[in-house]
């Protein structure tokens, strides 16, 4: 059966100290194409190879930290039936109206047992500077910075992860890839929507609604490198890498952007097909399975989070 | 500063550690910090975001003085900050200072949200 229901992450919503660091470190550093701005100061932002509207907004606050992350479905039919499952599941749903963020239709959101805003919406119009279509070349114009296609997936941190488990794979239609398993119950979670070997992960955590990374796709293991290179070039602060994850297999930096918030820079990972079987890692192995040359975690993986 | 051209530097004494730590006013504590202690497993403070979002580098300072860039108030409120709290990757010297880790862990519940 082709995909169906929810397709993609669609938006997410970050927390920034300072936006004017914020702009210059996820446009001239990352890559990403600045939209606009709005009238509430949020600013609205897509990797160059996304073809709808913006996929990340940034908004100032006194905190660091993610506002909300969203899904893309493929009908107004379909957030409708996953509104109903969702509230006989047992969690408030509520109401964003088309346009509270530019280009985008109504938006319906809920809080996972995580403690984090989860939000679904079928409409963004595709944006004046989507990639072509038509005899296309590989990009309008060359890209910048890190070179970010796209926005790809986010790890969070909260407590209740068996239930945020129950939720997206009974509710949501998530297919789970892989996982961590201690003695004393999950660790982590990677889950997909797609054949991503991951749309969203989960760590289990006390406190809730924790961001520990937004990650953002290149193309190959080389830009990986070109990213490094310029992590030192603009002393950006750098967390872990380049490296790989044993876990999706990606190539990866995990960084820091000048609130505080954990990125990464993620290229390759395996494509994950719903009839395959879920890998799981243990506790003697899980310093593999996150930091695969490192072979162990580092005290931030666990620690740090906005 | 009689020499405008000159950067004072600074004698930073970190509680728990072997020695003092030298940090320019043009510099951030944690990172001279860091740069004295490469071996994470003897640095006084925890290292984290470098960039006062994550409250890993919380500290209390006891003496000294100090100027202070954005830092996020779930980790430090105003009134913490009035009591001699910090993250340290936010605070640039203005004197000689004593500093104590105050890390909190993760504990704090965030703050209402949208
Ligand atoms: S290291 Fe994250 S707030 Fe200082
Ligand atoms: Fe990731």
């Amino acid at each position: 059966m082709s995909q169906e229901g929810l397709l993609r992450p669609g938006i997410a919503q970050i927390r920034v100290l300072d936006m004017d660091e914020a702009i210059t470190h996820y446009v001239e550093r990352i890559g990403l194409d600045m939209v606009g701005k709005g009238e509430d100061g949020r600013v609205y932002l897509k990797g160059y190879d996304e073809f709808h509207h913006h996929s990340v907004v940034l908004r100032e606050a006194d905190t660091a930290g993610i506002d909300f992350f969203a899904f893309k479905a493929d009908s107004q039919q379909s957030v409708d039936a996953f509104r109903k499952r969702i509230e006989a599941y047992g969690l408030e749903v509520d109401d964003v109206p088309a346009g509270e963020q530019p280009g985008t239709g109504a938006r319906i959101g809920f809080t996972v047992p995580s403690g984090h805003r989860i939000e679904l919406f079928a409409h963004m119009d595709l944006s004046d500077q989507a990639p072509d279509t038509r005899n296309p070349y590989i990009w309008k114009s060359e890209p910048r910075g890190m070179r970010a296609q796209r926005m790809d997936h986010c790890l969070l941190y909260g407590p209740n992860i068996d239930k945020v488990e129950e939720f997206f794979t009974q509710v949501l239609d998530f297919h789970l890839p892989e996982r961590v398993d201690l003695p004393d119950g999950t660790l982590a979670i990677w889950m997909t929507v797609s054949n991503k070997a991951h749309d969203i992960a989960f760590v289990n955590h006390p406190e809730p609604g924790k961001l520990h990374h937004l990650a953002f796709f290149l193309e190959n293991w080389n830009d990986i490198g070109h990213a490094a290179d310029l992590m030192s070039r603009y002393d950006i602060s750098r967390d872990v890498g380049p490296t790989r994850h044993g876990i999706t297999r990606g190539q990866t930096i995990y960084f820091f952007d000048p609130s505080g918030n954990r990125n990464e820079v993620f290229a390759g990972g395996y494509t994950a097909y719903k009839d395959h079987p879920v890998r799981v890692w243990d506790h003697n192995n899980v310093g593999r399975g996150i930091f695969y040359y490192e072979r162990q975690l580092n005290d931030a993986f666990l620690s740090v989070v906005t | 500063m009689a020499d405008g051209t000159m950067t004072r530097s600074f004698t930073i004494r970190f509680k728990g550690a072997d020695r003092p730590v030298t940090c320019d006013e043009s510099q951030k504590v944690l990172i001279a910090m860091e740069q004295a202690f490469p071996d994470s497993r003897l640095q006084p403070v925890r290292v984290g975001c470098r960039q006062g979002g994550c409250g890993a580098c919380r500290v209390k300072v006891t003496k000294g003085d100090y100027t202070t860039a954005k830092m996020s108030r779930a980790h430090v409120t105003e009134a913490e900050q009035a009591q001699g709290y910090a993250l340290a990757c936010r605070i640039y010297p203005q004197s000689d200072m004593e500093i104590e880790s105050a890390f909190l862990g993760p504990r704090r519940a965030p703050k209402g949200q949208n």
